[in-house]
């Protein structure tokens, strides 16, 4: 954050850059009320579909509803990360500021969501399997995609220096997404309490359509929610770095430090 | 008002109910945390923009 002459001319240049980032804010706020909006209209529509209108379950009774929040909540918390990747990517092989902020932006909303997905699965588990925790393969390689977004907040906040730390942060989203593939197949590949995928199987989906409805809009309003979050915390991150860089060139040019001159 | 059957949840109401207050808690604390610092770092750019004016910013050298 100091502001040392040496720094000044990649101040100018990351400004220079905001070309971009600034359409970002132009189309971000034009597109984010509505994202919002129906976030919150599809996620409170499918919740309380799920909790009074959706069947019970003939075998699990009224623990199924755990499923419409637990299930969407699993698969942003996965779909989160794997947006995570592809930002560290494009911010490792282009280096667009853009990325990093975009970066820097999701691993909080994935980390909620996992956590999300992991409580109420504990609390699913509880009845249903008598056990609020197990050691297998499912639950523990979610446990550890929850560490990796907890590591790339941490990383991301570890140099006093924003930018120096999305080199370091994107490698590690990029190694962690070998553990994506190991959470979607760690019910086929290992023996498990968790059951197997019965909405994203290829053949037809094994639950039923009373059933199903309540998930998807569910998942669709946890969609935009996660989006709306996104957009959100990347203006506040662009809007961050607009702050860094003005009080860069201000500590850059003690000569304007006296009198404001109108421009 | 409601039948107290749907607030027992067939026995399960203390795993039903906290998976939704906790899915929907955290899921409100972030929106709300995240709008606060979306609305705190306007005001920051805000400040700084109206305090200086003295940007030099083509050919500063």
């Amino acid at each position: 954050m100091d502001g040392s002459p040496r720094q000044s001319p990649a101040r100018g240049n990351a400004l220079h850059r905001f070309a971009n980032p600034g359409r970002f804010m132009r189309l971000s706020g034009a597109v984010l009320p509505w994202v919002a909006a129906l976030a919150v209209l599809l996620s409170a529509t499918g919740l309380v579909w799920g909790l009074v209108f959706a069947p019970r379950d003939w075998q699990q009774g009224d623990t199924v509803r755990i499923m419409f929040v637990h299930v969407p909540a699993a698969w942003m918390a996965m779909g989160g990360y794997l947006g995570l990747a592809l930002a560290s990517f494009v911010s490792l092989v282009w280096r667009h500021p853009l990325a990093d902020i975009a970066a820097r932006a999701i691993a909080p909303i994935g980390a909620v969501f996992t956590a999300i997905c992991l409580v109420t699965g504990s609390l699913w588990g509880k009845p249903m399997w008598g056990t609020w925790w197990v050691w297998d393969a499912r639950l523990t390689s979610v446990l550890v995609l929850f560490f990796l977004y907890l590591g790339h907040i941490a990383l991301s906040n570890a140099f006093d220096e924003e930018e120096r730390a999305a080199r370091p942060a994107a490698i590690l989203a990029l190694v962690g997404a070998i553990n994506l593939p190991i959470i979607k197949f760690s019910v086929d590949w290992w023996n498990t309490l968790h059951q197997p995928a019965s909405v994203t199987r290829f053949d037809a989906p094994g639950i039923h359509i009373d059933i199903l409805q309540p998930l998807l809009v569910t998942a669709a309003g946890f969609l935009f929610a996660f989006a709306a979050l996104v957009l959100l915390r990347t203006r506040t991150g662009i809007l961050d770095c607009r702050a860094r860089a003005l009080m860069a060139a201000r500590a850059a040019d003690p000569a304007g430090a006296g009198a404001p001159v109108a421009v | 008002m409601i039948d107290p059957a749907f607030w027992a949840m067939g026995g399960h109401a203390a795993f039903v109910w906290p998976a939704y207050a906790i899915g929907v808690g955290l899921l409100v604390g972030l929106a709300v945390a995240s709008w606060r610092g979306y609305v705190a770092a306007r005001a920051a750019v805000a400040k700084l923009e109206a305090e200086g004016p003295r940007r030099r910013r083509a050919g500063s050298q």
